[in-house]
């Protein structure tokens, strides 16, 4: 069955969908969009590091990626700059520094496209491994730190007053990004993931009263947009990235009635 | 190590500041079971800062915080909720602990707002949140009870309702309070240790103690002066039916 290109592309976009629902919504409610493109920008790096040393890439922009976010919060220490104007320094300069290295690997040819938007119709059976090995892995941990930071995400204070020890929580859960980008990187490219990230979550929203029900159909939002993106791709022969984030676009376009409804019956 | 088991937060001579601009400075305090210590004090005399140095929010202080609990409540002066989480009344109830459905009812019970269980927090007025977050804090059984303006924007009624609702879990749950107010009326009939702040502790005391010092009246001024020792009489004589004065 896993012979099958077709097969292969459904149960990776699966897996990574389930992971992206409950972290998406963490980042619409920690408004941190700009974080997960500038995680996502610096996995450039990360995957020409894996070519020149021969890593995994998965690992090399977990590792890259990590280490952005690091040196994102000292900076955000340690310097008078607004959070976004850092989040911008650092997204189009390891872009930026990327695709330089990129320039002096002439022995290697590089698909750009395919790092850019994805190419989930190559993933292998490997690739299936990290992804359904790494993704229950990073959401196990987002259970563990769920509490700490649910609560410091409505009230830092509040957690941190009560002994929740919001920091660390925030500490693990930016590793947590890191880590979906660097599993989901190959399938959806790095200008994508940021879309598979928020996207289902902003259409959860739309139709949600609690966080719990917002997690879940955030999950249904990510599972329906790749069935339905990787089969129009079939059909239409459009690339398969792109077509699961325009698949939840729909989605999210057809949840903007619920609102509509909603804000009518309010009046 | 406490030599007192009913210590739950003591702050020795201990200060805040940012940059070079003092919040607050030299406090010295401690909260123990069963007492309602209330701060007091202009704008801007470090009062929730101080309230803070308790709970351990602010970590890089002067002096000396030592708390020996970890179960604590908290209703902060401020607090800004994102509105665009979709959050309602239950759902915030167990922010920080994992409570069962009785607690939490009985909890809204008592500050008066089970009917609004199901509604989204974005939904509530100022002073239905504000009983909320009162539930929310006492929900959990705490033993130090932090209490920043609890009753802001509550109702007149209410607001003598919740003051005794707050001596009645002092006494109920013997956990420590720590109540920050303006009101010095409600507050002092149930207050047994005030310290009056302004940047630093000015004076500090058993309410009578405190109205008597000659910094509390000029910083609050003689009527307040008053309030507070009328409050005081209450607890020393009661006037019978044949209309005595009956001394305790």
């Amino acid at each position: 069955m896993l012979d099958d290109f077709f097969i292969r592309a459904l149960l990776a976009g699966l897996g990574v969908a389930i992971v992206t629902g409950p972290l998406g919504c963490f980042v619409i409610w920690r408004r941190l969009s700009y974080f997960g493109d500038t995680l996502a920008h610096s996995a450039l790096l990360g995957v020409t590091l894996a070519y020149t040393m021969e890593f995994n890439i998965a690992f090399s922009v977990f590792i890259i990626s990590s280490l952005i976010a690091l040196i994102l919060i000292q900076l955000q220490k340690r310097t008078n700059l607004p959070g976004d104007a850092l989040l911008g320094l650092l997204a189009h300069s390891s872009l930026a520094v990327g695709l330089v290295v990129i320039g002096f690997l002439t022995f290697i040819r590089f698909d750009i496209m395919g790092l850019l938007f994805g190419d989930i119709l190559a993933v292998t059976v490997d690739d299936l491994l990290i992804i359904w090995i790494g993704g229950p892995l990073i959401l196990l941990v987002l259970k563990l730190i769920w509490k700490p930071l649910f609560a410091s995400t409505v009230n830092y204070e509040l957690a941190e007053a009560e002994g929740l020890n919001p920091d660390r929580a925030k500490a693990i859960f930016t590793i947590l990004m890191a880590g979906i980008i660097a599993i989901s990187i190959k399938m959806v490219g790095l200008l994508l993931i940021t879309g598979m990230l928020i996207i289902p979550a902003a259409m959860a929203r739309n139709i949600s009263d609690s966080p719990q029900k917002m997690v879940v159909y955030s999950i249904i939002g990510g599972v329906l947009s790749v069935i339905l993106g990787l089969f129009s791709s079939l059909e239409f022969n459009t690339s398969s990235g792109p077509s699961i984030i325009a698949a939840a676009l729909f989605l999210f376009i057809l949840s903007l009635l619920n609102i509509k409804q909603s804000i009518k019956l309010k009046n | 190590m406490s030599t007192n088991q009913n210590i739950l937060v003591k702050l020795k001579e201990a200060g805040f500041r940012i940059n070079d601009k003092w919040l607050v400075k030299g406090v010295t305090l401690q909260i123990e079971k069963g007492k309602i210590v209330t701060l007091i004090g202009p704008n801007g005399s470090g009062k929730s800062t101080t309230a803070k140095i308790a709970l351990g929010i602010y970590k890089k202080i002067d002096g000396e915080v030592e708390k020996y609990t970890n179960k604590v409540g908290y209703v902060p002066q401020k607090i800004s909720i994102d509105w665009t989480l979709p959050l309602r009344v239950n759902d915030f109830m167990t922010l920080t602990e994992n409570l069962k459905a009785e607690a939490i009812n009985e909890a809204l019970s008592l500050t008066g707002v089970i009917h609004l269980k199901d509604k989204n927090l974005g939904d509530l007025s100022g002073g239905e949140f504000q009983r909320v977050l009162l539930a929310r804090a006492i929900s959990k059984k705490p033993e130090l009870l932090v209490l920043d303006e609890p009753v802001q924007g509550v109702d007149f009624t209410g607001e003598i309702a919740l003051y005794e609702l707050i001596k009645k879990i002092s006494d109920e749950l013997n956990c420590g309070i720590l109540l920050i107010s303006h009101d010095l009326h409600t507050v002092m009939s149930a207050t047994d240790h005030v310290v009056c702040l302004n940047g630093h502790v000015c004076c500090s005391g058993t309410p009578i103690d405190v109205a008597k010092n000659n910094e509390y009246k000029a910083l609050f001024g003689e009527q307040a002066s008053q309030i507070l020792t009328r409050y005081e009489h209450r607890h020393d004589h009661i006037h019978t039916s044949e209309g005595e004065i009956k001394k305790n």
